[in-house]
């Protein structure tokens, strides 16, 4: 039982770390001259739409998380209306903290904000395929007891990856190396792509070291 | 509690620092020996030459007109086509003369070494040597020139030296001009005093003939530089005056004479001066003669740049005179001969003679110095003495053959004098391994004496171990004392000390290990386990956050950006905070639908609607933090090194704008935040009842804190009036500049003095209501029990009374009518805040009177960082009681490492959101002239005002420390939990610290060696980065800077958070004698 799930949790992930991959090659193939510093904008929304798009297959596909409770069709309309309003908050929220951090202001916009639609892409929308729209679920499950399933711990460390990538992703804009990933926001969108990646590895990996201390309660 | 151990362990722990710190620059800061011999006519430079050297040419000029104009950079002297900035083309003398009379005039660029200060070059281009970094601090003390110089060598060759102008000359060169005007310089507002003087006196004194080299040194472009920047119209105006004042001199020169036109620095773009950038260091060095001198046209070989130190031997060689002893720069060729003489003919020298008599000389000081100093390596020392013994081979070859100089064998003496001005270089940037490494030694154990001291907390009772350790210290100290007596002969103090203070603190640390580990075989440390967390914090997020700032100090690009660094560390702490909440569980209330195993946590005493609001105000906290973290990025200042930065025009001092708008709205707006900052102040403790009664400290909160704001207010109001507006009033004004910071002075000053004589705010009300009766019931039960002694009674009667008191403070405030349940016979006001209350309106003091050292714009910074110190409290105190609501918190008064290193982050980053850099051109040397418009005679008062100035945020934050230990219990009584049954627990505020006065005193400890172990971890770092990186490429302008500022930081706020801590203990002993003298009049 803990074996299998773990295992249909590896295979998800690959599955969803190739998207990064497939974000990366596609354009490279479709259109000239693409190169993820020179165009990093096109790179990002690929990368963010490819990724988005394997969740929120993997996760229809597994039926993990979305526990419709009715199945009429204006419930599912408001449940998709209310998830996209919830995503484009949490861009504007992450928008709002990378300004905050000392993003330029009114100076490329556009590339903070792409920033803001990774991070929530990486962060938020697997939140709303796992759990719906509901912050006061994301809250709870961000806590020590608040993780449910394997699902839920594997949420909270590819969380934690992202924003810890996109943290440390700032550390080297300062330097005087004069690198083309210096500039803003290559290096960050990169940090939180490598901690997303390396998040979707270090889960599974945790959960099976961990799996005899980890006990969850009812679902 | 324990109030004497507890200062002397932190003193000790203090002193510990200070060694290290005076230890490691020590070895870092760069000395040269001065060489106290003076050439003369009648050396021989060369062992068994037979004819003197020096004076044996002949002057090729008679008389010499030096003008000096401070801070002429070389782009002031140039001319520029297209549309010219205010500061160019200002100056056409220079480019019509040199164009129209080639052989009578260059303009050279006239490179200066750092540091770029004026007192500084005044030395180096009058004693041709090069300067130290340790100089800088000798800008404000200028003392004589001790080694050989040119002004003392042109005296003694009978030359009447004449000087007007910038009073520095007359501080280094006492009595020995004939005739001097010297005119005040330290005023930078003013910019034509100095000038006006000069003028007065300038033609008049060349038209006569009692002068042989008049020097006139003026600081007009220099102030404006200092007030306007060179991007102004008054920058145009001076340099046009200069224009006409060098046109009317070379009017009236004679054919004898040499003019010589310099800088002696330049200034960056906003107008200082003193680092080593390209605008700074080059300068205009313009040269003119009657008659001519130069070659016709335009060599190849005329150099471009001309270092500082070479004006000196050209001058002394044309001028007849010897080369002051210590001279290491080369003669400017062009204005020597290029052919040797023929004989009798002319009797000045050829540049082959020039160059060999310079060579000479500086070959004489080499050796002299070597066998002074042996600071210079051997294997370049013997390099050049090869060099110099090949050369003089080659030219007394030349000589006796008669040949005319080879190109090849100026070239050769040329580059002999620029080799030995490297080597120079080089050496006088040499170290001290050893001191920078013992240094370090010791500041690392003091870091982690207070590590251990914090962690342990074995500290305050243990006078026996300290004072064990202190004796072995002694002991090692005198030991090194005598064995230096012994094997030198003399005694170095830095040594003994260092000695003394590491063996002191190994003793200590083997103390304390010893004590852990009897501790352990007893069964463990009670207070260790009771905490639940067992593992050591070293890997905790604080610390991590701590490592990477220590970190950043190592790379001198995350120093340039320390401003942003810190901020972005402190919001990344800031938001850390409800983030660990939530994954502890603590944010929200245990909802009953989240089904939590109810086992968990012991029936915690939580009520939902207190966890909610207690999370509201983190969360409100937070919000403030964050907006006026951001809000504080735009106040600060830039670097030279930050492409693309605009400095906050916050910055500028009112009476610079222009706009007579923006300037109206610009005062409202700081004369609004001063107010506001005041008003909450006031608020705060109204509050909680500390602005009652007839106290001392109570005076001083109600009247001085108020009137010396509204003197800032009005003083602000005088400063920034413009000149010219207003002229009938200009002396009323100047009084008024003068009075009024002072008065705003003296009431502070008062102020802090009533506060230290009577700290206690507490305002005690008797009430003969029918109470009294049922009051002091329950104090025979206590009697009864412990009647031992006075002082037993005495500790157990203090609960109750607090209890008793609180209760009545609590109603008085909800219902002042009497009524009579088991109410107390006395009321205390502000009792709750006894201890937070004079910290509070101390560091209110301290802030205004170091705003009033700033420009007015700053208002708005210390507005944001009174808001920001509030939110950094309330952050830190609603995260303990969350923790304490749902039961996980420990119980005693700790105080979190978070907590400091947040709090010291806010320090570093005000230090910046005040306008500050840790650079030397961005000191506000204004501040020296706050209350003393005319300048200083001593050098302490402005060092002193200029240091507070710079240290302003560390100062405040450092006298706020203890404030850390009070909040949470400040805090506590807002939580709303009077309706509960068990509100007699609650509410005791600070009066929890007095009924267990150990643990309060092992917080207060824990707290302040905290807060010094963060501190001295940075200064650790910044030493360290300045002994690594002591080759690299930016460590006089980077790294050597930031130790300076961080190392001076250091011992300011570690002085100010003793005097925060002392103010603590005097308040415990005030509150004391205050119970010793109260409870007997209740209990009888
Ligand atoms: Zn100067
Ligand atoms: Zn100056």
């Amino acid at each position: 039982m803990w074996d299998q799930e773990i295992k249909g949790m590896a295979s998800a992930h690959m599955f969803i770390a190739s998207a990064v991959f497939v974000g990366t090659l596609l354009p490279a193939i479709v259109a000239e001259k693409f190169s993820v510093y020179g165009s990093h904008l096109v790179w990002v929304y690929s990368v963010a739409g490819s990724v988005a798009a394997v969740n929120v297959a993997v996760f229809w596909l597994l039926g993990v998380g979305l526990v419709a409770k009715k199945n009429t069709l204006s419930y599912k309309v408001s449940r998709m209306v209310r998830s996209g309003l919830h995503f484009t908050l949490s861009c504007f929220f992450y928008h709002i903290i990378v300004v905050l951090y000392g993003a330029p202001l009114l100076e490329s916009v556009l590339e903070t904000f792409s920033l803001a639609v990774l991070l929530s892409t990486f962060t938020t929308l697997r939140c709303l395929c796992l759990l719906g729209p509901n912050v006061q679920a994301w809250i709870r499950v961000f806590s020590r007891d608040g993780a449910m399933s394997v699902w839920d711990t594997s949420l909270q460390i590819t969380t934690a990856c992202s924003v810890i990538g996109a943290w440390l992703g700032a550390f080297p804009i300062p330097l005087d190396w004069d690198r083309p990933w210096q500039v803003w926001p290559i290096s960050c969108t990169l940090g939180a792509t490598f901690g997303f990646l390396s998040g979707l590895v270090i889960a599974p990996v945790w959960i099976h070291w961990h799996r005899k201390q980890l006990t969850y309660k009812s679902k | 509690m324990e109030r004497l151990p507890v200062l002397l362990l932190l003193l000790w722990l203090c002193s510990a620092f200070f060694v290290g710190i005076h230890l490691f620059v020590g070895g870092f800061l760069l000395v040269r020996l001065e060489v106290n011999k003076s050439s003369s006519c009648a050396d021989a430079l060369l062992p068994g030459a037979a004819r003197p050297d020096f004076c044996e040419g002949g002057a090729r000029f008679r008389r010499a007109v030096l003008l000096v104009v401070d801070a002429l950079r070389l782009d002031f002297a140039r001319f520029r086509g297209g549309n010219p900035r205010p500061f160019e083309n200002k100056l056409p003398v220079l480019r019509e003369v040199t164009s129209s009379q080639p052989e009578h005039a260059r303009l050279f660029a006239f490179r200066a070494d750092p540091p770029t200060t004026t007192m500084q070059r005044i030395k180096g281009f009058t004693t041709g040597s090069l300067p130290t970094f340790v100089d800088v601090g000798n800008n404000f003390a200028s003392s004589a020139v001790l080694e050989d110089n040119l002004v003392r060598q042109l005296a003694r060759a009978g030359k009447r030296v004449v000087f007007m102008g910038d009073d520095t000359w007359e501080s280094l060169f006492p009595n020995q001009f004939y005739r001097s005007l010297p005119f005040p310089s330290f005023n930078v507002k003013d910019l034509h005093t100095v000038d006006d003087g000069i003028l007065k006196h300038l033609y008049g004194t060349m038209e006569g003939a009692d002068w042989d080299v008049l020097i006139a040194h003026f600081l007009g472009v220099d102030h404006c530089g200092h007030r306007f920047g060179p991007d102004h119209p008054a920058m145009a105006d001076k340099l046009t005056q200069m224009d006409q004042v060098i046109r009317s001199v070379i009017r009236r020169l004679q054919n004898d004479t040499l003019l010589v036109v310099m800088g002696d620095h330049g200034m960056t773009d906003t107008g200082d001066h003193g680092g080593e950038s390209l605008k700074e260091t080059d300068a205009a060095l313009f040269l003119y003669s009657p008659s001519p001198v130069f070659p016709a046209a335009l060599s190849q070989a005329e150099p471009e740049v001309v270092p500082q130190t070479d004006l000196v031997p050209t001058l002394a060689l044309l001028l007849g005179v010897p080369i002051p002893y210590s001279s290491i720069g080369q003669v400017i060729l062009p204005l020597f001969h290029q052919e040797s003489r023929t004989a009798g003919a002319r009797s000045h020298l050829s540049q082959l003679e020039a160059l060999w008599i310079n060579a000479k000389q500086v070959n004489r000081f080499l050796e002299t110095y070597s066998y002074v100093a042996r600071d210079i390596p051997r294997e370049s020392l013997s390099m050049l003495q090869d060099k110099f013994a090949s050369l003089w081979n080659e030219y007394s070859s030349t000589v006796k053959e008669g040949r005319t100089a080879s190109p090849a064998l100026v070239a050769a003496l040329q580059s002999y004098l620029t080799a030995v001005r490297e080597v120079c270089q080089a050496t006088w940037a040499k170290f001290h391994p050893l001191k920078m490494a013992s240094g370090i030694v010791i500041l690392a154990t003091a870091c982690t004496l207070c590590f251990a001291v914090s962690e342990a907390l074995a500290g305050a009772g243990d006078t026996v171990a300290l004072r064990a350790s202190l004796a072995m210290g002694a002991f090692a100290g005198a030991g090194v004392a005598v064995g230096q007596l012994g094997s030198l002969g003399y005694v170095d103090a830095a040594w003994c000390l260092g000695a003394a203070i590491l063996s002191s603190q190994l003793a200590f640390l083997w103390g304390l290990r010893r004590g852990e580990g009897r501790a352990f075989a007893r069964g463990g440390d009670p207070r260790r386990t009771s905490g639940g967390s067992l593992s050591p914090p070293v890997f905790s997020v604080p610390l991590l956050v701590l490592a990477l700032r220590c970190a950043s100090l190592l790379s001198d690009s995350y120093v340039i950006a320390e401003g942003r660094v810190a901020t972005f560390l402190l919001l990344s702490l800031g938001l850390y905070i409800p983030l660990r909440l939530n994954w502890e569980g603590l944010l929200l209330p245990t909802s009953p639908d989240c089904q939590k195993a109810p086992g968990l946590l012991p029936s915690p005493p939580l009520s939902s609607s207190a966890v909610r609001r207690e999370s509201l105000v983190l969360l409100a906290g937070l919000g403030v933090l964050v907006a006026s973290l951001y809000l504080s990025l735009f106040l600060h200042n830039c670097r030279e090194e930050q492409g693309g930065c605009n400095p906050s025009p916050l910055l500028v001092p009112l009476a610079r704008v222009q706009d007579s708008g923006l300037r109206n709205l610009r005062y409202v707006l700081s004369v609004a935040s001063l107010a506001a900052c005041t008003y909450a102040l006031r608020c705060w403790l109204r509050h909680y009842g500390n602005l009652n009664g007839p106290g001392a400290a109570v005076f001083a909160a109600r009247w001085p804190l108020p009137l010396a704001s509204l003197c800032t207010g009005l003083y602000w109001a005088v400063s920034s009036t413009p000149e010219r507006s207003f002229r009938g009033f200009a002396e009323l004004i100047a009084l008024a500049l003068v009075v009024l910071p002072r008065v705003a002075f003296a009431f502070l000053a008062l102020g802090a003095t009533l506060l230290w004589m009577n700290p206690l705010t507490v305002f005690l009300k008797p009430r003969q209501a029918p109470s009294q009766g049922k009051g002091p019931a329950p104090l025979p039960r206590y009697r009864a029990s412990t009647a031992l002694s006075p002082e037993a009674e005495l500790h157990h009667l203090i609960p109750q009374l607090y209890q008793r008191m609180r209760r009545s403070l609590e109603d008085g405030e909800s219902s002042g009518g009497p009524e009579g349940d088991g109410r107390p016979a006395v009321e205390a006001y502000g009792l709750g805040t006894v201890y937070s209350a004079p910290v509070v309106l101390l560091s209110g003091l301290l802030g205004l009177g170091l705003l009033l050292l700033h420009s007015e714009g700053m208002a708005l910074a210390f507005l944001l960082l009174l808001l920001e110190g509030t939110a950094l409290l309330h952050l830190h105190a609603s995260s303990m009681t969350l923790a304490s609501l749902q039961g996980a918190h420990k119980g005693d008064f700790s105080v979190p490492w978070l907590s400091v290193l947040l709090w010291d982050l806010a320090a570093t980053q005000f230090f910046h959101a005040t306008g500050h850099l840790p650079t030397f051109p961005s000191i506000q040397w204004g501040a020296a002239f706050v209350g003393f418009p005319q300048g200083h005679v001593g050098t302490l008062l402005p060092g002193s005002l200029v240091a507070l100035n710079t240290f302003s945020s560390h100062i405040l934050f450092a006298v706020g420390c203890p404030l850390l230990l009070f909040w949470p219990l400040v805090c506590e009584v807002q939580a709303p939990r009077r309706g509960f049954g068990g509100s007699e627990r609650n509410a005791v505020m600070e009066m929890r610290l007095r009924e267990r006065p150990r643990e309060f005193s092992t917080a207060l400890l824990q707290l302040a060696a905290r807060c010094l172990c963060v501190k001295g971890a940075q200064v650790l770092a910044s030493a360290l980065a300045a002994a690594i990186l002591r080759r690299h490429l930016m460590v006089w302008k980077v790294f050597a800077p930031k130790l300076m500022f961080e190392a001076a930081g250091f011992v300011l706020a570690t002085v100010f958070t003793l005097v925060g801590f002392a103010l603590v203990l005097r308040v415990d002993f005030a509150v004391s004698g205050w119970f010793k003298r109260l409870i007997p009049e209740q209990c009888r």
